[in-house]
């Protein structure tokens, strides 16, 4: 048994659903002043279907403050949604249809309200409608007439109003007496559904409004907490339970916020911003952990909130030729255990900065790329720098060896192909001592925490000029040097054995303070 | 030896019989192209599963090996990862060497090697990187050496049926019997811009004409010895270095 409720002066659909709602929870949105109901078994709430159509009717006309709608309605139960929006839509008051009295109801009802347009509903939650349904020029969509489930183009809809009223179809009992095979010769299979709704006889489930889901999970604690290991199984029962909604809706999540309040009130907001889309709730309350450890409240915390933004779960095509990559899960987790080993700004990507400035990079959050989102080397990420660098080494002369131009796999028996030279850089470069009296370096001395660099200068090249952000105070200028530095060093698996070695360094020469300095070693 | 022949004979029957069920059938082990054809046709390239140990002075290519492994398997869609015990990776002139930055993890320890062990082993329990690289090129010999075997023998273990190649670079053999392969490198020459600029091997000074701006360092010849496997006749192989394409 189906309930149908018209608000023929129009309403706010939100309320005429809550209102609804009052009676039934399923409730189909038919139009934003029609619902259908699902009433079966309602009867025992209200003691009839018909006690349940007058409760429904006496409780609108009450004031919105009382849960009512503050305006007449018309009611219809009937055995198949179709004739109750019918029946609610074109008579007043309340009406019962018994199952087989559904012509009996509706039969002289003229069969141009077969082809009266049903407003679309556009969101569960839109404003208020026109509720003049009778009109076709209500601004309504002219394009299709919806029937719930299945829509007839306009256009054709009224070529069938225009044969039928050819034929001498003046009612929906003159359209239902018509004979069917005849119907569905002349008027197809649309004129078949037309006249099974003009009868009553139509058969549909309900589109029920689903409410919007919901993806987060608060509690409020009865006492602060102050420690870690309390506030997760706090992280634990929430993550679980958002989890769990994830999954019943077949999504997953890349951004966790959570909110923790604290003792004296202020807020404690941290986002977890994951690559990959998840939904395992162990690995959330790990991340969360360790970024709660990196990351500690100031106070103890009184209420925690979780939310999530729900997204599609990451669909990847493998390959059996494709090289293993970490887990995301896993990689996520091995991240976040870095970062609390070595500090956040410490692991990830290094990323060159736009700038000809030295050792200018950044750390960037480090994730797998697959296939189709690995660019091609050299797209952009480089910044455009590498032409200018050239011209430090860019130098015609061959070098003393043979050093083919050719890149390509080596063919044997040709000439050993290059590859470039590695350089070590010194972070902080090492402040130097040079004795530089004949205008050339002679001997280097150099003290760090981590190293030292001391001898004779036995070769060396330079100097190289390089300045750069003259139009900033930080602007910098300095003569750089290829150096061979002779240096005593251990010789291999001989523990008290040394032997002298020459050392490549880059060094240079401040001008602005006219410090020397130890940029690195090339390896 | 009356026990022993009994046993052969006793072996010999059941080969006879049943074939060989005591000779294992071990695959091949799978290796990695270390992006120098030189080396590959004369090492073989790097073992996937195993500890592979680079040593060498300063000065000797240890770097431009490692950012050539570097380069080649990121091209080959491996997930590298380099543990940088100093804090001395470059990334502007390893970016330049055909090394996409992008697709290498990069973990800055600033000298503390605990660190390094431990986000080693991280890295290798977490699982997935094709190209694990533990960077203790500037720790000292002596310091090196003093590594307790266990972290050794733990990621021996812990790569053990991977595909990931773990890598280690430093200056002395630390490693030890754990090493799969064991490379050592030599700096046999270097190349410079100008030769008389020789100081202190037979005091010529540069004249003030010869100090130009392209007088630089251009390029380094290397020598790699194989020194594991022990059982393995020892092999030399070597490659050029050079800096005009930086």
């Amino acid at each position: 048994m189906f309930a149908c409720i018209h608000c023929p002066v129009g309403t706010n659909d939100e309320s005429l659903t809550d209102f609804a709602y009052s009676f039934s929870p399923l409730v189909e949105e038919t139009a934003p002043d029609t619902v259908v109901l699902d009433v079966e078994g309602c009867e025992l709430r209200f003691g009839s279907a018909y006690g349940l159509a007058n409760e429904i009717a006496r409780h609108a006309v009450c004031s919105k403050a009382t849960g009512g709608l503050g305006s007449r309605v018309n009611v219809a139960l009937a055995g198949n949604p179709d004739t109750a929006v019918f029946a609610a839509k074109f008579l007043k008051g309340v009406t019962f249809i018994a199952s087989g009295e559904e012509l009996t109801a509706l039969g002289e009802l003229p069969v141009e309200k077969l082809f009266s347009p049903r407003p679309s509903v556009h969101s569960p939650r839109s404003g208020p409608h026109n509720s003049n349904l009778n009109t076709p020029n209500s601004g309504l969509n002219k394009e299709t007439l919806d029937f719930g489930p299945w829509t007839l183009d306009w256009k054709q809809g009224q070529e069938i109003l225009e044969t039928l009223r050819l034929w001498g179809v003046r009612t929906f009992r003159d359209f239902a007496n018509l004979p069917t095979p005849g119907v569905a010769g002349r008027l197809g299979q649309e004129g078949v559904r037309l006249q099974q709704l003009a009868a009553g006889k139509t058969e549909r489930y309900l589109k029920l409004i689903q409410p919007a889901p919901v993806f987060d999970n608060s509690i409020e604690l009865d006492h602060p907490l102050t420690e870690l290991e309390p506030l997760s199984f706090i992280f634990a029962r929430l993550l679980n339970q958002l989890c769990a909604r994830l999954l019943a809706y077949a999504l997953a999540t890349n951004e966790l916020r959570v909110q923790l309040k604290l003792e004296d009130r202020s807020l404690h907001e941290r986002t977890l911003n994951l690559p990959h889309p998840l939904r395992d709730h162990k690995v959330f309350l790990k991340l969360l952990l360790l970024d709660t450890e990196l990351h500690p409240p100031q106070k103890a915390v009184i209420a925690v909130a979780i939310a999530c933004e729900p997204v599609r779960p990451r669909v990847l095509q493998t390959g059996l030729f494709i090289p293993q990559t970490p887990e995301p899960a896993k990689l996520e987790l091995t991240l976040a255990r870095l970062a609390k080993l070595v500090g956040v700004g410490n692991v990830g990507s290094p990323q060159i900065l736009d700038t000809h400035r030295p050792d200018s990079f950044q750390v960037k959050r480090f994730f797998v790329k697959n296939g189709a989102e690995r660019k091609r080397r050299g797209d952009g990420e480089t910044l455009g720098r590498g032409d200018e660098e050239k011209g430090r080494h860019g130098i015609s002369e061959s070098p003393a060896f043979n050093v083919p131009e050719s890149s390509s796999p080596r063919v044997p028996g040709s000439p050993l192909l290059p590859i470039p030279v590695g350089f070590r850089i010194f972070r902080p470069p090492l402040r130097a001592m040079v004795d530089a009296s004949r205008g050339y370096p002679l001997q280097l001395s150099a003290w760090g925490p981590n190293r030292s660099v001391y001898g004779k200068v036995v070769r060396l090249a330079g100097p190289w000029r390089k300045t750069g952000d003259w139009w900033r105070d930080d602007c910098w200028a300095r003569d750089e040097w290829d150096v061979a530095v002779e240096t005593r060093i251990g010789m291999a698996g001989e523990q008290r054995r040394t032997k002298l070695s020459h050392v490549l360094y880059r060094i240079y020469r401040e001008l602005r303070s006219g410090a020397w300095f130890v940029e690195g070693a090339y390896d | 030896m009356r026990v022993a022949l009994s046993k052969a004979a006793f072996e010999a029957e059941i080969i006879s019989r049943f074939g060989a069920p005591f000779t294992q059938q071990k695959p091949p082990a799978q290796v990695m192209s270390t992006g120098i054809a030189e080396v590959d046709s004369i090492m073989g390239g790097l073992p996937r599963g195993a500890v592979t140990e680079i040593f060498g002075p300063p000065s000797s290519g240890r770097t431009s090996f490692m950012l050539a492994m570097l380069a080649h398997a990121i091209a080959n869609k491996e997930v590298c990862t380099l543990i940088d015990t100093s804090d001395c990776f470059d990334p502007v002139s390893s970016g330049e060497t055909q090394v996409d930055l992008d697709q290498l993890l990069w973990v800055r320890c600033a000298a503390n090697v605990e660190h390094a062990f431990k986000a080693t082993d991280l890295l290798l329990q977490g699982g997935g990187f094709g190209l694990v690289l533990l960077d203790l090129g500037d720790i000292a010999g002596k310091d090196a050496r003093r590594i307790i075997s266990s972290w050794w023998y733990r990621f021996r273990r812990t790569v053990e049926n991977t595909p990931t190649a773990l890598v280690v670079i430093a200056a002395d053999s630390c490693v030890r019997s754990c090493a799969s392969l064991a490379l050592e490198m030599n700096r046999d020459a270097d190349s410079w811009s100008s030769p008389a600029q020789v100081l202190h091997a037979n005091l010529i000074p540069p004249r003030p004409s010869e100090i130009t701006h392209a007088n630089l360092l251009r390029g380094i010849r290397v020598r790699l010895d194989r020194h594991r496997p022990l059982h393995s006749s020892p092999r030399t192989a070597q490659f050029n270095g050079i800096l005009n394409n930086i």
